[in-house]
C-alpha cells in the first residue's frame, strides 16, 4: 500500500484548493466585521427589507431579525402571567387618594392613542408603533398628587424591575399605561396585560407587567440604571447613543 | 507503514457488498455536534419568537440551555482530535478541506455534471462542513458577547446581535438542508449511522473514493452480514495490542446488538 498521504488517501489526496480553510476564514473575517459595524449597517438592512417586511402575507417576515420586530426580553426567570380578571394597578404613596384600579376601571378612564417608533438601548427600532391606554398624568389626577412629591417609583409585578420617572415627566402627554400596542391587546410577553409606556425614552423605561405607581419624593433609580444605564433615558441624548428622537 | 493506519485498517467487512464509511470516532463526532446545534436551533427559536417565549415560560432556563449547548458546540470536535481515533477525523478532515476543478463543475451543475469525480465527499458536503466549522466560532463570540455584555460597548452589543441573529438564520436554512438531502438519501444517511455503507452506493455517489476501497466485494467466509462497524480504534498494524475483547464486541454485534435496527 501506499507510503504517502496523497496516495493513502486514495481518492483525493492532497489535489485541489484549500477552499474549506478559506471559506472557514472568511466568515469569520465577516463575523468580525459584522460586530464591529453591525450596529451602523442593521439600519440599512432594515430599510432594504421594508417594502418586502411590510407587504408579506405570509408572515415569514417578522422572523428577519432587525425588519421591526420586538425583541423579547426579561430579568426574571419566568414570564409573569396575570389574567385581567386578576389585574390590579395601585397608585399610592403621597397621593390623597390611593387607587386601587382593575383592568375594566382603566379602560373606562379617558383612552389616549399615539404612534411612536419603539427604540431599545441595545440597537433595534420598531417604526411606527400604535399604543392606546390612559396618560399617566391623568392617574396621578385621579389620585391628588401632595405637595413635595418630585418622582414616580414603578415596580413591576414579575417581581424584580422597577422603574423611575420625574413627575414632569410623567405628566407629558405620552406616557401611558397601555393596554393595547400593535393593534391588540399588549400580550403577556409584552407585558400584558398592562405595560407602561415612555414615549420619548429607551425601551428600558417603558416597564413590563405595571403593578404600582408609587409617588415619591426622591429619586429611586430603577431596574437598568443602578446597573449603569441612563436614568434620563431620552432616545438619541443618552447611554451614548445617537438615535433619531422617538417623540 | 502506512500514513494513514486508521483509515487503512483492514477490518473485516461485516458482509458482502458493504465498505466502511466512518469510523466511531467520526459518527460520534456527527452526532454531538448535531445534537449540540439542535438544541441550539431549538431554543434559540424560542427565544427569538416572542408568543413561543411565552408558552414555554421558563425563559432563564431556556436560555441556560442555550448557552450551555451553545458553548459545547466546539467539544466533540477537541475531543475527537484528542485520541488514537484521530486518524480518521483527520483524513477526512483534509478530504472536507480541499476542492477541485470538478468540485466546483459538480456545485454549479446542482450535482449533475463531474459525478464521476466525486471522491469520498462531494462538493455540498464540503460546503456544509466548511459551514458548520466556521458556524461555530462566529455564534459563540457573538454569543458570548451577548450573554455577558459588561466588558463591551454598546455599539459591539449590538453587532454582536446583529450577526448572531443572521448567522442562526444562515444556519437554520444550512442545516434544515442538510437533514432533507441525508433523509432522501438513506444510502448515506446509513453510512452515518452504522458506518458501512454498500458497494454499488458508493460506486454510484463516490465513484473515486469507492475505488480506492480494496477490491469489488467478495465477503470473508465465515463473516454474515455482521453489524459492527469499521472500528477505528482496532490496532493499525494488524496486532493484538489494544482491546483484546476487540472480536467479543463484534460478535455481539454480528449477533443483534441494537444497532442492526439500522439495517434495511
Amino acid at each position: 500500500m501506499a507510503t504517502q498521504d496523497g496516495n493513502a488517501l486514495g481518492d483525493l489526496g492532497d489535489a485541489g484548493t484549500p477552499i474549506g480553510r478559506r471559506v472557514v476564514l472568511g466568515m469569520l473575517g465577516l463575523g468580525a466585521l459584522g460586530i464591529v459595524v453591525g450596529d451602523r449597517v442593521q439600519g440599512a438592512v432594515e430599510s432594504a427589507l421594508r417594502p418586502v417586511t411590510q407587504n408579506d402575507p405570509t408572515g415569514l417576515s417578522s422572523f428577519v431579525p432587525t425588519a421591526g420586530r420586538f425583541r423579547i426580553y426579561s430579568v426574571t426567570a419566568q414570564l409573569p402571567e396575570r389574567s385581567r380578571d386578576e389585574y390590579r394597578l395601585t397608585v399610592d404613596g403621597l397621593v390623597e387618594r390611593p387607587l386601587t384600579l382593575g383592568f375594566d376601571d382603566l379602560t373606562s378612564m379617558p383612552q389616549s392613542e399615539l404612534v411612536r417608533d419603539f427604540q431599545c438601548v441595545t440597537g433595534w427600532r420598531v417604526p411606527d408603533v400604535r399604543w392606546k391606554g390612559v396618560l399617566l398624568r391623568d392617574l396621578l389626577e385621579e389620585a391628588g398628587v401632595s405637595d413635595g412629591a418630585t418622582h414616580l417609583r414603578i415596580w413591576s409585578f414579575d417581581g424584580a424591575y422597577t422603574e423611575s420617572l420625574t413627575l414632569d415627566q410623567a405628566r407629558r402627554g405620552d406616557m401611558l399605561a397601555a393596554h393595547e400596542m400593535l393593534d391588540g391587546p399588549v400580550s403577556r410577553e409584552q407585558g400584558g396585560p398592562v405595560r407602561l409606556f415612555v414615549g420619548p425614552m429607551y425601551g428600558y423605561k417603558s416597564l413590563k407587567w405595571l403593578e404600582r405607581i408609587e409617588v415619591v419624593d426622591a429619586l429611586h433609580p430603577g431596574y437598568w440604571e443602578v446597573r449603569g444605564y441612563d436614568v434620563d433615558a431620552w432616545v438619541g441624548r443618552s447611554n451614548g447613543r445617537d438615535d433619531e428622537p422617538t417623540s | 507503514m502506512r500514513a494513514q493506519p486508521a483509515e487503512a485498517a483492514a477490518t473485516p467487512s461485516p458482509g458482502p457488498g458493504l465498505i466502511a464509511r466512518f469510523s466511531r470516532a467520526e459518527r460520534a463526532l456527527h452526532w454531538a455536534t448535531a445534537a449540540a446545534v439542535l438544541t441550539c436551533a431549538v431554543t434559540g427559536f424560542v427565544l427569538y419568537v416572542g408568543p413561543l417565549t411565552a408558552l414555554v415560560g421558563r425563559r432563564t432556563l431556556v436560555k441556560d440551555v442555550h448557552v450551555v449547548a451553545g458553548l459545547a458546540m466546539p467539544v466533540p470536535l477537541a475531543l475527537a482530535y484528542a485520541g488514537r481515533w484521530r486518524d480518521s477525523v483527520r483524513a477526512d478532515v483534509r478530504r472536507l478541506a480541499r476542492w477541485t476543478a470538478a468540485d466546483r463543475r459538480w456545485l454549479v451543475s446542482r450535482g449533475r455534471e463531474a459525478t464521476g469525480e466525486v471522491g469520498k465527499f462531494n462538493a455540498g458536503q464540503k460546503a456544509n462542513s466548511a459551514f458548520v466549522l466556521g458556524m461555530i466560532p462566529i455564534m459563540i463570540v457573538t454569543g458570548s458577547i451577548m450573554r455577558w455584555p459588561d466588558p463591551f460597548a454598546l455599539s459591539y452589543r449590538t453587532g454582536a446581535t446583529f450577526v448572531h441573529d443572521w448567522t442562526a438564520i444562515a444556519t437554520w436554512v444550512v442545516v434544515a438542508g442538510h437533514v432533507l438531502i441525508a433523509l432522501s438519501d438513506p444510502g448515506s444517511l446509513r453510512g452515518m449511522l452504522t458506518g458501512w455503507v454498500t458497494r454499488s452506493w458508493a460506486e454510484r455517489r463516490h465513484p473515486r473514493w469507492a475505488a480506492g476501497q480494496g477490491p469489488p466485494s467478495t465477503p470473508p467466509v465465515s463473516m454474515k452480514r455482521a453489524t459492527a462497524p469499521y472500528d477505528d480504534r482496532r490496532p493499525a498494524h494488524g496486532g493484538t495490542r489494544g482491546r483484546p475483547h476487540r472480536g467479543q464486541e463484534l460478535a455481539q454485534g454480528a449477533r443483534g446488538h441494537p444497532r442492526r435496527r439500522h439495517r434495511r
